[in-house]
């Protein structure tokens, strides 16, 4: 176990940079996902820690030692791939060992240890097979004993999942994420699917165009997303966004809609991005801060129903429970709680903090 | 796909069969011409049935061209052929395509541009080299004054030969020099995922040691598709083999013994008739080998000449 | 073809190119320059000095009309035996590709006369046509001298781009067989389900997505005529009757090797490598832009 140090890091192929100076601390145990969209440096960053790519600028220290000019082998982790890289002309078994075939292990040693691992991931009946007899998920899991068997300080995963069907894909989050639990080896995840960052992740680290653009619980990166960007991609549906500017103290205007909100100090007359999350808006009109939506069409989902609309000309969609009665097309009143309400500098993207998350956001 | 076109079948059918008559028929001839007596095989209409005597004829053919000896040769220039070709082109395609260093693409183009010339349009040339491979670099040192410096500091003359004519070496090396395979292995080795590598890499190994155990038993499919091809290549070599080996009885190969079953014009037998059955069953001897291997390993074969593009 | 994960040790790369490249520097590289050194001189064949003779040798080479004639027969014997093999192996690859019953054993079939020596071939359909003994053995009873190679030379040349096209035939028919496989069946169906029938499909789909392999293997005839020609002819008339079927390659060898002509014999070599060389780059340029193509 060790904790993992990235100071000032940057990666550039000649003049084409992609990751613009990035600082992040993991700490020894901890569960890491970076999540972004593709191109976003995700990928490099992780191959840099691993050893595979060179580093251009910064420094990687992992458990205190930097590691800059350590070979891949000599910096104690172990990675999956995303697709697996098991060595096709191997059996389960000698892939599994490979890595300590090479490290000089007897073969018995060897033998033990890969019965160990093969049976705590439930491949124990599967070792003589090669990698092209078995299932995505049997090919993961052999993927992850390689990783495994090293008892290695780092666990580099780089969308492991992708390349499986959505219920195996399920399955093998939640055998990571026990694998974790039982092991406790500090962990960085890289994925572009915001519910495995969700639900894998201690912290989850946002990345855009080679930045971080924050760092956080995922209950954090949810409830207070730090830009306009953590805002659109974070949710499922996203947030609505779109652009208006502050009209009073407290108050904002969009598309002849005025909404209260709580955040202090705006000065007016300054553009900002307004974001809503479909499902805090409440149908039927109460209160203040009431919009009406122009619903043309409305999607079952189960459990909810979106519905896709346009407010004031600009797109929308709400999130509603799939019980709601009534008509599921035409104009509906809903209201917009002022706690629901976040603010972007339109310019910046960055976010306004409200007098009570100020705090933390900053933090 | 359901498509009902008798008419078009039919044509089909026979088009085909004409193609399976084309590449047959010559073949089935040979043989046919392999099995007549002397005083059969002259007497026309051509037979289309084949007579009593393949044995005598295949002996006689045997004994006549010393084919024992010449088949021993050219299965040993194959083999050496081709298996130099696997050993070279691995390497050098490894070289090629997992490392980066100054002067690479420049070696890159220098191998590759030999593909473009075959050994028969610089015959001559190669021949002189052969008659002493190090003749070059002998010009090199003559030219460049080193040789002269060398005889002034030890008073001995510097003199390098190393003559290849009427040897294994000689009928085997020039074959082996060029890019063909290279450029078969370099394609397969640009299919391997990058993460092969890389999870090597993590797992500890270092270049030559993915070479060996990852690389290596990865392309035992293209090891075979580029044996074939390299052993037909170099068993059906005739002009080159003819050049190199002046010991004809002891050095000569299978396909150039096929001239001592058919009289040449210019040569000792003086032109005229050959003995036709004797000459055709001399001819099965020698294509046997390369159809055998062929007919065995046909999918490599086809995978090989289409990978390769020649 | 950029790699993201290499080595970079550059010893061991330098170590490991190493031995290819003192071969083909050895057996290739210096050569072609001999042969380049020897066509702007003029050389005793064995041993004698040889002096800077400019551009003498080749002004001797295209003044004579016997290298004209070979020029001129090697034309007439690439157009006449790439016709021949690349128009019958693309039909029969057509048709074989329609999967039919028993197509697997023609495919067999065709495949095998490319693993038969050309020396081999050569020798077999010497024997095939030969005026006394073969196919047209029969006809020559009726009507002497209808058929006689070794003394006609329309039919020698007939004889030999028919022997060397048997085999190339087989080459051909595998190259498009190989292409016809890779266009994509849901190509070929989507043709039929707007209603094509099988041979507006071989015209309308198919023989257009075979263009790129078309122009490969026209270049790969015409260039392997040139040069892999010498078995045959040697072996089946011997360039005769009275050089009738004498081709460049053959030429050159007779001229270096029997009539000790190193310098003449150099000139012809670099004379033809330029046309190969010009025939490649051709090649060359297009597979780049096949890149595009796909």
């Amino acid at each position: 176990m060790a904790d993992i140090d990235i100071r000032s890091v940057r990666k550039a192929y000649g003049k084409n940079q992609v990751v613009h100076g990035v600082d992040l601390s993991i700490r020894s145990g901890e569960f890491v996902v970076v999540l972004g969209p593709s191109g976003c440096g995700k990928s490099t960053l992780l191959r840099m820690i691993a050893g595979l790519e060179a580093i251009t600028a910064g420094e990687i220290a992992i458990a205190g030692d930097v590691v800059n000019n350590l070979e891949p082998r000599e910096r104690g982790c172990a990675m999956v791939f995303q697709n697996y890289a098991l060595y096709p002309h191997m059996t389960v078994a000698e892939n599994i060992g490979y890595g300590l075939k090479v490290a000089g292990l007897s073969k018995p040693e060897r033998t033990a240890r890969v019965e160990t691992v093969a049976k705590s991931l439930g491949l124990s009946e599967y070792l003589d097979r090669k990698p092209g007899q078995l299932s995505g998920g049997q090919r993961q899991r052999v993927a992850m004993g390689r990783a495994m068997i090293r008892e290695p300080k780092v666990f580099l995963f780089d969308e492991p999942l992708s390349n499986l069907d959505a219920k195996l894909r399920v399955q093998m989050r939640i055998e990571i994420r026990k694998l974790h639990n039982r092991l406790g080896t500090t962990s960085v995840f890289v994925t572009h699917d915001q519910v495995e960052a969700m639900t894998l992740a201690d912290r989850v680290v946002v990345m855009n165009g080679g930045h971080i653009e924050q760092v956080g619980t995922p209950e954090e990166i949810y409830r207070n997303p730090a830009s306009r960007f953590v805002a659109g991609f974070i949710g499922s549906p996203p947030m609505n966004l779109f652009d208006g500017r502050v009209t009073g103290p407290g108050e904002v205007q969009a598309h002849g809609i005025v909404l209260s909100v709580p955040h202090a100090g705006l000065k007016p007359g300054r553009p900002v991005t307004i974001g809503i999350r479909p499902e805090e808006v409440v149908l039927g009109a109460a209160g203040s801060n009431v919009a009406s939506i122009d619903v043309d069409f409305s999607e079952e989902l189960g459990s909810v129903r979106l519905l896709h609309g346009q407010v004031a000309g600009a797109d929308f969609v709400i999130q509603v429970p799939a019980t709601t009665a009534g008509p599921k097309i035409g104009r509906f009143s809903f209201e917009v709680p002022a706690r629901a309400v976040h603010l972007f500098d339109a310019e910046t993207g960055n976010r306004i903090g409200t007098a009570a998350s100020g705090a933390r956001a900053a933090a | 796909m359901i498509e009902r076109t008798p008419v078009l079948n039919l044509v089909t059918h026979a088009v085909l069969f004409i193609g399976l008559a084309i590449a047959f028929v010559p073949m089935w001839l040979v043989f046919v011409a392999a099995t007549l007596s002397l005083q059969e095989i002259n007497t026309p209409p051509i037979s289309l049935l084949p007579g009593s005597h393949l044995w005598e004829n295949l002996a006689e053919a045997w004994t006549r061209a010393d084919l024992g000896v010449k088949l021993t040769n050219s299965l040993i220039m194959s083999v050496a052929v081709a298996a130099g070709k696997i050993a070279l082109a691995s390497i050098t395609a490894f070289a090629l395509v997992f490392f980066r260093f100054p002067g690479r693409m420049t070696a890159f183009w220098l191998i590759f541009i030999t593909l473009m010339l075959p050994l028969e349009v610089r015959i001559v040339p190669t021949y002189a080299v052969a008659a002493n491979v190090f003749s070059p670099y002998q010009t090199i040192l003559d030219v460049t004054g080193l040789s002269w410096l060398w005889q002034q500091l030890t008073g001995a003359e510097l003199a390098l030969e190393w003559n290849l004519l009427n040897s294994y070496t000689g009928l085997v090396l020039p074959l082996v020099a060029t890019a063909t395979g290279t450029f078969l292995y370099r394609q397969f080795f640009l299919t391997v995922p990058e993460e092969l590598m890389e999870a090597a890499k993590m797992d500890g190994a270092g270049p030559m040691r993915f070479f060996r155990e990852i690389l290596m038993p990865l392309s035992i499919t293209n090891m075979a598709a580029l044996f074939t091809i390299m052993f037909i290549y170099a068993w059906n070599q005739y002009l080159w083999p003819l050049l190199i080996t002046t010991d004809r009885t002891h050095r000569g190969t299978a396909v150039m013994a096929l001239r001592q079953l058919i009289p040449m014009s210019g040569d000792s037998t003086g032109g005229g008739v050959p003995d036709w059955n004797v000459a055709m069953a001399g001819c099965l001897i020698v294509v046997a080998p390369a159809l055998l291997v062929v007919a065995l390993m046909q999918r490599f074969f086809v995978r090989g000449l289409i990978a390769s593009d020649k | 073809m950029d790699r993201r994960a290499v080595y970079k040790t550059a010893w061991i790369g330098s170590l490991l190119l190493a031995p290819q490249l003192l071969l083909v520097f050895t057996f290739f590289y210096w050569p072609t320059g001999a042969a380049l050194f020897w066509a702007f001189t003029l050389e005793r064949p064995w041993g004698g000095g040889n002096e800077f003779a400019g551009l003498d040798n080749f002004r001797m080479v295209f003044s004579d009309t016997a290298y004209w004639g070979a020029v001129w027969r090697s034309m007439v014997f690439a157009l006449g035996s790439t016709a021949l093999a690349m128009g019958l192996a693309l039909l029969f690859a057509l048709f074989c590709d329609r999967q039919l019953r028993g197509y697997k054993a023609y495919q067999t079939m065709l495949i095998w006369p490319y693993a038969v020596a050309a020396p081999a071939a050569g020798v077999a359909f010497r024997f095939l046509f030969a005026p006394e003994a073969g196919i047209f053995a029969a006809l020559n009873k009726i009507h002497p001298e209808f058929w006689n190679p070794s003394i006609n030379g329309i039919h020698a040349m007939i004889l030999i781009v028919v022997a060397y096209s048997w085999k190339y035939l087989a080459y051909n028919f595998i190259f498009f067989l190989a292409a016809l496989q890779s266009i994509p069946r849901a190509l070929v169906e989507a043709s039929a389900m707007d209603g094509s029938g099988p041979l507006r499909r071989m015209w309308d789909i198919q023989l257009p997505l075979l263009a790129p392999t078309l122009f490969f293997l026209l270049v790969i005839n015409i260039t392997d005529s040139f040069v892999d020609s010498f078995g045959i002819i040697d072996l089946t008339t011997g360039g005769g009757p009275s050089k009738a079927t004498t081709l460049m390659v053959y030429k050159i060898y007779f001229d270096g090797f029997k009539g000790l002509d190193y310098s003449g014999a150099a000139a012809q070599s670099i004379v033809l490598m330029l046309l190969v060389m010009g025939l490649t780059f051709v090649q060359f340029r297009f597979i780049e832009r096949r890149v595009h193509y796909r």
